[in-house]
């Protein structure tokens, strides 16, 4: 009798258990387990014993889980992608490409012609499963219930998919704003697929017959289609028994390596216990060290009967990315109705609901004065439910903060998507931090996780102050820390175990990656309070201060900040009487979500326009204030990024017409080149072609030719570039190699250009296919004219043969025009600038790249600050300074531009500088830290906004806000 | 730039200067090298978690993940209480390219700063003149023995890694190689000037030292590792990569730092051709270039009686990069990185793991960029990149090196089937 075969495939969220008898599937399983891995493995392989009363079996593993298991117990492990390609390749003929979808990893297998080539995700783009359980639980639906969503949907909007986290920021707030649920759920489909292509196409074609496996790909016919229509498969099947298809290969899979099961379970049973220098100590040795500490942590607020209660109150609403909450306050500030609970992607409903059980409860002698909101959902709040008034939630926070502690510190908040601190010097804000997307959502992502696992926030959270051994799961985000949790339960550790390593991870996140402190006593004083949401949870206020080495304040509302500082800054601005909605049109509330795609501009943003039974409507997800229509007669403030837009425009524009064309990528340094490059090629009576303005259709385009997913959005649109200059059927497309930039200032220690720049010529030319174009990229400097001449000479004669005198001529004819364009932005930048001085208006410098000004790059953040009344000047609107000393190597001709404006606005009290950074540009960790030196050292405020291809621009919104009202 | 602590010529006479780990087969023959030339240098040697924490603690962490082992490795060392901290300076390289790593001794300083030791001396090792210290400086016959030792940690870690998969009495390799290491530190701490004649002895011996470990005569998987210098040497920047492979059943296979160097000094003659400057550096550079690449010839000869590989010169190498990327890119490892992928194919390992740093910003051209292109050319290639960063987990890195071994185990039993 041969044996039977044995396949257990673990992955990171299930256990799949498939058994074979020659060739015959005769059992088959397929479990979540809820992180409890070895329970649950040991429970399956009972249950097979027991059923098929089989005990010896050819054991093999396999899985993302299974290689812990298999380092530790010693067992057969085969690699999940060649059990997948393995059991394909024995089922079934001519399958060109396989597609698995994991609870964490992808993998695409390319099969053709016995060239294989397989393929995993990178580290950064895991948790495809994962991130459709999170997005599940957002919607508040189950998988199966997600997929019946998505049939129902009628349009896909543009998410960001470089990973789950980004992919949460651009969804949150869409789901905020009113967008239809069916439409999210076909989005987060859409999202996948191309994280799928972006991250494991890399310039490969999928096509053909297409083979899908994996638990979200068999369960979701919808994210199937989502593949079909995308990669325009007419030949793609999922096999039977999808599920646990690798379970079957790993069965499969030849080896000789015969076990019995009993001894198999009584391995896995063993808790043996690791040594390992990974483990960090206990976060509290006891349940008594614990109960003190709750005891020193009782900072209370005064309450009063709501029923009782006769007077004034004022009412705060703070809508949340994740959970809305509500306080009324008496004159005295104490506190007669609070509300904390998650949003469920509808905060009108909840605020709906809760303003009507507020007024029942309420005594008749209540009047309310004034209601304020805030949070991401401020404006929406406000206009449907007509209140007072709205203001950011960094300065309710503050006003919440001082009455707790009057002379606070240091203020940090973690909510279920941001963090942020501030810091109070004089009693005012001195400076304001908001986290960047990479480590948003962490507090979100505890609770996601805890429900997973069948657990409540709180009593996962409680599970934290048992734990014996936590992890360091490592700080860079939502993502890595996923797969450090897989790490860990290698390593045996429980659920408490891994609470409490959450809490720790999040901590540090906040103080290594956001707050960024070495030494916080002397950086930032001891008076600190901490508060939102994510500080209930004991473990993280624990971690916390471990962490800082002395205690904080953690009120006992940490959660209802925002809406108790709401609620006290209405008071203060309270009027005679409150616009808010009473009790009887609370009741009659109703409100009409629509979609709508905004034509008033070549963005086409999808708008969301709430109608509400007031009369009053709200548009959300605008990147500009066109589609709002008031006050048109405000004079639009004074924009370079628009400016330097629509010149270069022009210049492309101005060209005469010649029969010669040669096309060019309007992309990276080509934003700013592209006048020298008019100047040379009109010189030699050749006509400069450029792609379109970048569009999210024109990116698509491109799409599957990026070998890296991890290199920044401005480079990746270059791949959509040349494919709309294919489209244009231009004979040639242009774009050399130009690693070094212009010398422009003394200072200067080299004038590189970032690698990226540089040299992304030569990767262009590696993964595309330039059948009837050709594609010329010298390397090139535009500060050496011989050797200019000398390689464009030869260069050349694949375009049009012109003589070396032509091409001096032409040389100089574009750095004249470069000048002059440069010279323009100058005079412009002065102009716009005595204009702002003169009317008293402030500023904001947008520093960042010459490609920033691509309204995708910058998803109209230069059109939010104009519509917050600011005057927007751009980095290169300074005249170069060769007496600024910086404190790093200043080799970046471009970077140099930045520093030289963060030296340039010290004396201006109105302006202020705001740094674009794009998300992987690893120039800016060095650059972001010199501008701030540069900024502080003159008492300016630093403001970050990292950019990628999240279109949610409310957290830019935020912080801009933030920093006007410093300004003041 | 802003003021900065010098080395001066006081200070070579009593302080320690610290070198950070960066190839275990090297940097205590350069260490030795320096303190017979009158410094006191040490390589650290403290490895651990605390490292990544230190250096998270004190460089951005969206900074690639060499800076924070680097000055992590420092920090924890000067933190330690083994050194008197007024009497250390640190020492780290600064290659004055296009990438951020010309900045890393800036990073240094700043944490320094931070974690309240400014008042230590930071020295630039860099061939560019970007920063000098009167303390230090590179006299030619300090340079010469230097080039002496890259030679001797190549061939030592080559002959190593083609042993050590082999060998019949556990840890014969590793006892053998270690003996050596340990008398060539001795030989080149207390001798001042050696010739070369000299070091080709140390060489041939060695190399019949190795050559009699007795081997078996199994057949495993030939891995290539090409990647950021620091990830791809260190065992701390690439979690053990190499005895992980090793272990895995698989023979390792690097090409040496010597071509790093090279290439290194090749760059900036190439810069001064296309794009202008001090013509005399680039004949300086051209000459240092053209001595540093003697000694593989002879070497060579030494290894060519035994059944060890020779290495490729660095002009050929340097010409298997053209048909997928010019020689103008040479920001990180630049055209070097595509070359050493060819060589290693082209010589027989098409197993090839490249190491990067998570978001190395060369590497999303020179290497995953290539991918394309060189799997074109060479379909039977199997090439795998792996990220290293401080919070990726080591188990999603293990995985993916496995899919690599397990492919290049299946490929090798085809071939064994066929030959049947």
């Amino acid at each position: 009798m041969t044996a039977i075969r044995l396949g257990v495939d673990v992955g990171s969220t299930t256990i799949k258990l498939v058994a074979v008898a020659d060739k015959d599937v005769i059992y088959k399983k397929y479990e979540r387990h809820h992180s409890k891995i070895n329970e649950t493995l040991v429970k399956m392989i009972s249950e097979f014993i027991k059923s098929t009363k089989i005990e010896k079996v050819n054991f093999n593993i396999t899985g993302s889980a299974g290689l812990g298991l298999a380092n530790r117990f010693g067992f057969n492990f085969v690699q999940e992608v060649s059990c997948a390609y393995y059991a394909v390749s024995n089922q079934y003929d001519n399958v060109d490409v396989i597609i698995e979808l994991g609870g964490e990893d992808a993998k695409v297998i390319f099969i053709d012609n016995g060239n294989i080539e397989q393929r995993m995700n990178g580290t950064c783009a895991g948790g495809t499963g994962a991130f459709i359980d999170q997005m599940a639980q957002l919607l508040k639906v189950d998988v199966q219930e997600l997929n019946e969503l998505a049939k129902q949907a009628n349009k896909i909007y543009d998410i960001s998919s470089r990973c789950g986290v980004f992919a949460k920021n651009d969804i949150q707030p869409l789901l905020n704003q009113g967008a239809q649920k069916e439409d999210i759920a076909i989005s987060v489909y859409q999202a996948i697929v191309n994280q799928t292509i972006i991250g494991l196409a890399q310039g490969r074609e999928i096509k053909g017959k297409v083979c899908f496996l994996g638990g979200p790909l068999t369960f979701s016919d919808q994210l199937r289609h989502r593949f079909n229509e995308t990669l325009k498969l007419e030949n793609s099947f999922i096999p039977d028994d999808a599920e646990v298809f690798v379970a079957y290969g790993c069965s499969v899979y030849p080896s000789d390596n015969v076990l019995d099961l009993n001894n198999v379970i009584r391995e896995l049973e063993t808790q043996e216990d690791i040594e390992s220098n990974k483990f960090l100590p206990p976060l509290f040795a006891s349940e008594q060290e614990h109960q003190t500490f709750v005891e020193n942590h009782n900072h209370d607020i005064e309450y009063l009967d709501i029923k009782e209660y006769q007077g004034n109150a004022y009412l705060g609403i703070d809508a949340g990315s994740t959970t809305t909450k509500m306080v009324l306050i008496s004159e005295d500030n104490k506190l007669l109705y609070q509300y904390y609970g998650p949003n469920d992607g509808n905060p009108l409903d909840i605020v709906k609901a809760e303003l009507i059980k507020m007024y029942e409860v309420m005594n008749e002698g209540i009047t309310i004065k004034a209601a304020y909101s805030t949070g991401y959902g401020e404006q929406l709040i406000k206009n449907a439910f007509c209140l007072d008034g709205g203001q950011v939630e960094t300065i309710c926070h503050f006003e919440a903060a001082k009455y707790f502690l009057p002379d606070v510190e240091f203020v940090l908040d973690i909510g279920g998507q941001d963090m942020k601190y501030f810091t109070i010097q004089n009693q005012v804000i001195s400076s304001i931090v908001l986290n960047e997307a990479c480590s948003s959502g962490c507090g979100s992502f505890i609770s996601t996780y805890a429900t997973s696992l069948g657990y409540g926030v709180e009593d996962f959270a409680k599970l934290a102050i048992s734990a014996k051994k936590p992890l360091d799961l490592g700080t860079r985000c939502t993502v890595f820390m996923n797969s450090g949790i897989k790490q860990a339960l290698a390593m045996q550790v429980d659920i408490a175990d891994i609470s409490a390593s959450l809490a720790i991870s999040v901590v540090k996140n906040a103080l290594y990656k956001v707050i960024r402190a070495t030494n916080f006593k002397e950086n930032f004083g001891t008076k600190v309070l901490v508060q939102g949401g994510t500080f209930y949870n004991d473990a993280i206020l624990k971690a916390f201060e471990d962490e800082i080495g002395f205690s904080v304040i953690r009120p006992k509302i940490a959660g209802l900040m925002g809406a108790f500082g709401a609620a006290l800054i209405a008071k203060e601005n309270a009027q005679d009487t409150t616009t808010l909605l009473s009790y009887e049109k609370v009741k009659s509330f109703v409100y009409q979500a629509s979609n709508v795609t905004c034509k008033l501009c070549s963005n086409h943003c999808a708008l969301t326009i709430n109608k509400f039974s007031s009369g009053e409507q709200f548009i959300a997800n605008n990147k500009c204030s066109k589609p709002l229509k008031k006050d048109k007669q405000i004079m639009q403030k004074a924009n370079m990024y628009q400016y330097k837009l629509d010149l270069l425009e022009q210049y492309v524009k101005r060209q005469h017409d010649y029969d010669i064309k040669v096309g060019l990528p309007l992309a990276l340094n080509m934003y700013e080149n592209i006048p020298f490059w008019i100047g040379f090629f009109n010189t030699l009576k050749i006509k400069v072609i450029t792609s379109d303005l970048t569009t999210k259709q024109l990116i698509k385009k491109g799409q599957h030719t990026i070998p890296s997913d991890t290199v920044c959005y401005p480079a990746k649109i270059v791949h959509g570039h040349i494919v709309n200059l294919f489209e244009k059927k231009v004979r040639t497309i242009f774009y050399p190699n130009m690693p070094y930039n212009e010398i422009e200032s003394t200072n200067l220690q080299n004038h590189y250009n970032c690698p990226v720049v540089g040299v992304y010529p030569e990767l262009i030319d590696s993964n595309f296919e330039f059948d009837r174009t050709q594609f010329v990229m010298p390397y090139l400097s535009f500060e050496n004219e011989k050797e200019f001449i000398k390689v464009m000479y030869l260069e050349m004669m694949k375009i049009k043969k012109v003589s070396k005198l032509a091409i001096k001529e032409a040389y100089r004819a574009g750095k004249k025009m470069l000048r002059q364009y440069r010279e323009d932005v100058f005079v412009q930048g002065e102009h716009v600038l005595a204009d702002a001085l003169k009317n008293n208006d402030k500023v904001i410098v947008l520093a960042g790249r010459p490609y920033h000004i691509d309204p995708e790059i910058n998803h109209g953040i230069d059109r939010l600050i104009n519509d917050l009344g600011c005057v927007v000047l751009s980095e290169d609107s300074f005249r170069l300074d060769d007496s600024n000393k910086t404190a790093v190597l200043n080799q970046w001709t471009y970077h140099n531009r930045m520093y030289n404006a963060a030296f340039k606005i010290a004396d201006y009290k109105n302006i202020n500088l705001v740094q674009l950074v794009s998300f992987g540009c690893g120039i800016d960790a060095i650059t972001s830290d010199e501008v701030k030196r540069i900024l502080e050292k003159n008492d300016k405020l630093y403001t970050q906004i990292k950019i990628d291809d999240i279109s949610n621009i409310g957290s830019a919104n935020i912080r801009i806000r933030s920093l006007l009202n410093v300004m003041e | 730039m802003e003021d900065r602590v010098i080395f001066t010529e006081e200070m070579k006479k009593d302080y320690t200067i610290l070198i950070p780990q960066m190839a275990p087969f090297h940097f205590d023959l350069l260490a030795s090298t320096l303190n017979s030339f009158g410094y006191k240098a040490k390589v650290l040697k403290n490895q651990g978690t605390t490292i990544a924490y230190e250096g998270n603690k004190y460089v951005h962490n969206d900074t690639c993940v060499p800076a924070i082992y680097v000055i992590g490795q420092f920090i924890e060392a000067i933190k330690s209480g083994d050194y008197d901290v007024n009497k250390i300076a640190l020492i780290i390289t600064q290659t004055g390219g296009g990438c951020r790593a010309s900045n890393y001794i800036h990073l240094l300083r700043s944490a320094l700063k931070k974690a309240g030791y400014g008042f230590i001396p930071v020295i630039s090792l860099n061939a560019n003149n970007i920063e000098s210290n009167p303390g230090f400086k590179l006299s030619i016959p300090l340079l010469k023995k230097l080039v002496q030792s890259i030679t001797i940690g190549d061939l030592i870690m080559q002959l190593y890694n083609q042993t050590k998969p082999y060998e019949v009495n556990e840890n014969e390799t590793d006892e053998l190689c270690e003996k050596w290491l340990r008398f060539l530190e001795n030989e080149y701490a207390s001798r001042t000037l050696i010739t070369n004649r000299r070091m080709y002895r140390y060489l041939q011996d060695f190399v019949n030292d190795v050559d009699k470990i007795a081997i078996t005569t199994e057949i495993k998987p030939k891995i290539g590792i090409v990647g950021e210098i620091y990830v791809k040497y260190s065992p701390l920047g690439n979690n053990n990569l190499e005895s992980f492979l090793i272990n895995e059943g698989c023979e390792v296979v690097t090409l040496g730092i010597m071509d790093f160097l090279l290439y290194t000094f090749e760059s900036t003659t190439y810069d001064i051709k296309q794009y202008g400057g001090s013509k005399i550096r680039g004949l300086i550079f051209k000459a240092l270039a053209k001595y540093m690449e003697k000694p593989r010839k002879k070497v060579n000869r030494i290894v060519r009686k035994t059944r060890f590989r020779e290495t490729i010169s660095f002009q050929k190498l340097k010409k298997l990069s053209l048909p997928f990327i010019g020689h103008g890119t040479h920001v990180g490892e630049g055209w070097l990185l595509t070359a050493e992928i060819v060589e290693l194919i082209e010589s027989g390992t098409i197993n090839i793991v490249t190491t990067q740093p998570f978001g190395c910003l060369p590497n999303h051209i020179v290497a995953r960029g290539m991918f394309k292109a060189i799997k074109q050319a060479y379909p039977h290639a199997n090439l795998a990149s792996i990220d290293y960063d401080t919070s990726a987990s080591a188990i999603n890195q293990e995985n993916r090196i496995k899919l690599l071994v397990m492919n290049a185990k299946e490929k090798i039993k085809e071939e064994m089937e066929t030959l049947r």
